[in-house]
């Protein structure tokens, strides 16, 4: 146990050091922005408004409510300090609405669609590269093709696609949202089912485009470990085949696993941009909507949520590849 | 090299993407040669025309005109005008009056007239349904019969002495297309701006593909550089690239990508800064591979005795090194290349893309596209055909890197 207690150390710390550097980042980069928000924001508010000194006084109030009137170092540790206490800022484009309880009505909506829809992707994905890699001629000559197509889908195309053929057309699923407008959210089986309509085409558009591309990993991988020394000398000894298939899979799984951990940031990514396209009212949507109102605080705080995201699940990726892959045990050891 | 080539092409993947890519290359470049003009130019007043060949209604009523006697041509005539939805209202008088109507075709609109004038009377009153329902179908039966009933229709020159009646047109005149001066083929319509699709979306092919290249060259550049220092320095300088790249390969380049895209600004985000954003954000990827490629390759004999001759870092480098990881680079460029087009339709779908009145690209095509909800008003050809060009694009993109890693990685190949 000494030997992954190092390890997750290790990891641990990386993570910690690479959130410094996420939210400095989240911080500087929408600040740097030429445009200045508060002058905005007093213009929308002062409209119609003659009395100069009045305006300007308006501006000194939104100047003082959103802390722009400070240094920016001073800004930034008032940023990071509110930040640990869960206040994200006040959002400028829905104004006097905190950014925290905007992003919190979000964030649930695209945790619940993305990583099951990653998830699912990603084990048919490996299913199906395993089976095109043990079954090779034939079905891996269809397949492959058709895998390379439909992995290079764009995220956003595939959901258009989805959204026109099973929504205008065929009027299965509904378009946009996710759950009907004429409803508030509650606890009744007419919502659940109208929530559950709204999740499909996401959901699937999500799914399709990730299992593409983790067959074609998995078929190569497992090829490769099929002409692997250990395999020929399996079958040497006479080894069931079924025994010898789940070795291979085991040891093409793993560099599956670090690449969903090296990849997840940009099927987020992606999914988000998909997100938009259905118009759910998840973090993407979020992001979408903030940047046309040139919202920064609000930007940077969705922007530093998916990072965080990101981190979390990467973070979690290593630690569960710790525990799977016999070398990495072996080398804590050392 | 020769030996590679011939490797290459017996690839069936690498031909076929190749051959894909320099069909989309060859439209690009030959297409804007044929039909010359501004891409952007808005030659449509309205959003979204169908597509089709546009003839000019004005030229064909003084055209010269031939009589046809067509049997056909009234029931023809007739369908073309009737729409969906009256065929539909057809139908509900029809079963609220207590016809059956199961076995009908919608698409069969001879059937369906002639079952309607068999059996439509103002007289009848259908249970249940209100006057105002009642008078639409008598306004429907009026036009229904109207549509049938008109034979010709008189051209009407209006000058300032008057009218004057300049020709008559019958059902049976018919005019030849050749003979009409003005007419338009829009092979995917036109757009919300009134854009030629086709024309506008060759040139965003050719803008995309563009800040596609441009991104992966520079990404290809600073990873290359930075791997191979970090490889081939090793110590202190290999701990710092690799803790920069360690980072940044955690941190999503997406979410970089939005906020420097952001933080620039509109007015200075122009496609080539766009891709210079892209390229800076995608490097990590080359950079970790080039790293541990050159990590196996420093304590070869010949970079040794290459050292041990006295040789620059940078000849050790570009003779000894580099040819050994080239094949790997122009993979990873093919790749950053599809995934830079990709992520420049990304940012524009979230109004982040270049900010442009002269140029069009594939994602602001989608995002214009989206944006007139061309996908809810059933226009499929102002989004549909920028989502195949990407998809190409990055499929031929991806066959050739895939053919190319069989071609270097012999347990790959088929």
């Amino acid at each position: 146990m000494k030997g992954y207690r190092k390890y997750f150390r290790k990891k641990i710390i990386w993570f910690l050091i690479t959130f410094v550097v996420a939210v400095t980042l989240n911080f500087v980069l929408p600040r740097l922005m030429p445009a200045d928000p508060v002058a905005a924001i007093t213009g929308k508010m002062a409209q119609g408004m003659t009395d100069a000194s009045a305006v300007q006084e308006i501006y000194k109030r939104y100047e003082e409510e959103f802390g722009t009137n400070k240094p920016m170092w001073q800004q930034f540790f008032i940023f990071v300090k509110n930040m640990f206490r869960g206040d994200l800022g006040t959002s400028f484009s829905q104004y006097p609405r905190k950014v925290s309880d905007i992003i919190s009505s979000a964030i649930g909506w695209t945790i619940a669609l993305q990583f099951p829809a990653i998830i699912v992707g990603w084990i048919l994905g490996n299913l199906l590269g395993a089976l095109a890699a043990y079954v090779r001629k034939g079905f891996d000559k269809v397949l492959l093709p058709i895998s390379i197509f439909i992995s290079n889908v764009p995220a956003f195309g595939m959901a258009v696609i989805l959204l026109v053929l099973f929504g205008v057309k065929w009027k299965i699923a509904p378009i946009s949202g996710g759950y009907n407008f004429d409803m508030i959210p509650n606890f009744s089986w007419s919502f659940i089912k109208s929530v559950i309509s709204h999740y499909q085409l996401p959901f699937w558009s999500i799914v399709l485009i990730s299992i593409g591309g983790q067959a074609i990993g998995m078929r190569s991988m497992s090829i490769y470990e099929l002409n692997a020394d250990y395999v020929k000398y399996a079958r040497f000894l006479g080894i069931k085949d079924t025994k010898i298939v789940g070795y291979v899979f085991r040891n093409a799984m793993l560099p599956q696993i670090t690449g969903l951990a090296l990849s997840i940031g940009t099927m987020i990514g992606g999914a988000l941009v998909a997100e938009i396209i259905f118009s759910y009212p998840g973090l993407g949507s979020t992001m979408y909507s903030a940047v046309t109102a040139a919202d920064y605080p609000l930007i940077s705080a969705t922007t530093l949520i998916i990072t965080i995201m990101v981190l979390i699940v990467t973070f979690l990726l290593d630690i569960v590849y710790g525990f799977i892959d016999p070398r990495v045990k072996a080398a804590q050891f050392d | 090299m020769k030996n590679l080539l011939r490797n290459l092409l017996h690839s069936s993947k690498f031909v076929a993407g190749a051959l894909i890519f320099i069909l989309i290359l060859l439209t690009i470049f030959i297409y804007p040669l044929m039909f010359p003009g501004n891409p952007l130019e808005m030659i449509g007043v309205g959003t979204f025309a169908k597509p089709g060949t546009y003839v000019s209604a004005y030229d064909a009523v003084t055209s010269k005109k031939e009589t046809l006697r067509l049997s056909d041509a009234d029931d023809k005539r007739l369908a073309a005008r009737l729409s969906y939805e009256d065929k539909i209202s057809m139908t509900e008088w029809l079963t609220a009056a207590g016809f059956d109507i199961s076995d009908l075709d919608l698409d069969d609109t001879d059937e369906l007239l002639d079952m309607w004038h068999a059996n439509y009377s103002p007289d009848i009153k259908p249970k249940g349904m209100i006057k105002a329902k009642l008078n639409y179908f008598k306004r429907l039966n009026n036009s229904l019969l109207e549509m049938s009933g008109s034979d010709n229709y008189l051209v009407i020159d209006r000058t300032d002495e008057g009218d004057e009646v300049k020709s008559k047109i019958n059902k049976t005149d018919y005019v030849n297309v050749k003979d009409i001066a003005n007419t338009k083929t829009l092979p995917l319509g036109t757009d919300n701006f009134g854009r030629d699709v086709l024309k506008e979306l060759v040139s965003a092919a050719k803008t995309s593909l563009q800040i596609g290249f441009i991104a992966g060259i520079v990404a290809t550049l600073i990873g290359l550089t930075l791997g191979l220092l970090a490889g081939y320095l090793g110590g202190f300088a290999d701990d710092i690239i690799m803790f920069i790249t360690n980072i940044f390969t955690v941190i999503p380049g997406f979410v970089l990508l939005i906020l420097i895209a952001y933080s620039i600004g509109q007015d200075q985000r122009g496609p080539a800064v766009v891709a210079l954003v892209i390229g800076l954000t995608s490097w990590t990827w080359t950079c970790r591979s080039v790293r541990s490629q050159v990590i196996s390759l420093r304590n070869r004999d010949h970079v040794n005795l290459s050292r041990l001759s006295g040789h620059s870092l940078v000849r050790i480098i570009l003779t000894d090194i580099l040819p050994y990881i080239a094949s790997y680079v122009v993979m990873a460029f093919i790749l950053q290349v599809s995934s830079g087009i990709l992520s420049e339709a990304q940012l524009s779908l979230l109004g982040l893309g270049p900010k442009t009145t002269e140029r069009a690209t594939l994602g602001l095509m989608m995002n214009w596209a989206m944006l007139y909800s061309a996908h809810t008003n059933g226009s499929w050809w102002a989004y549909f055909p920028v989502i195949l060009t990407i998809t190409l694009i990055s499929f031929s993109l991806n066959l050739m890197n895939t053919g190319l890693d069989q071609v270097f990685n012999p347990a790959l190949r088929d």
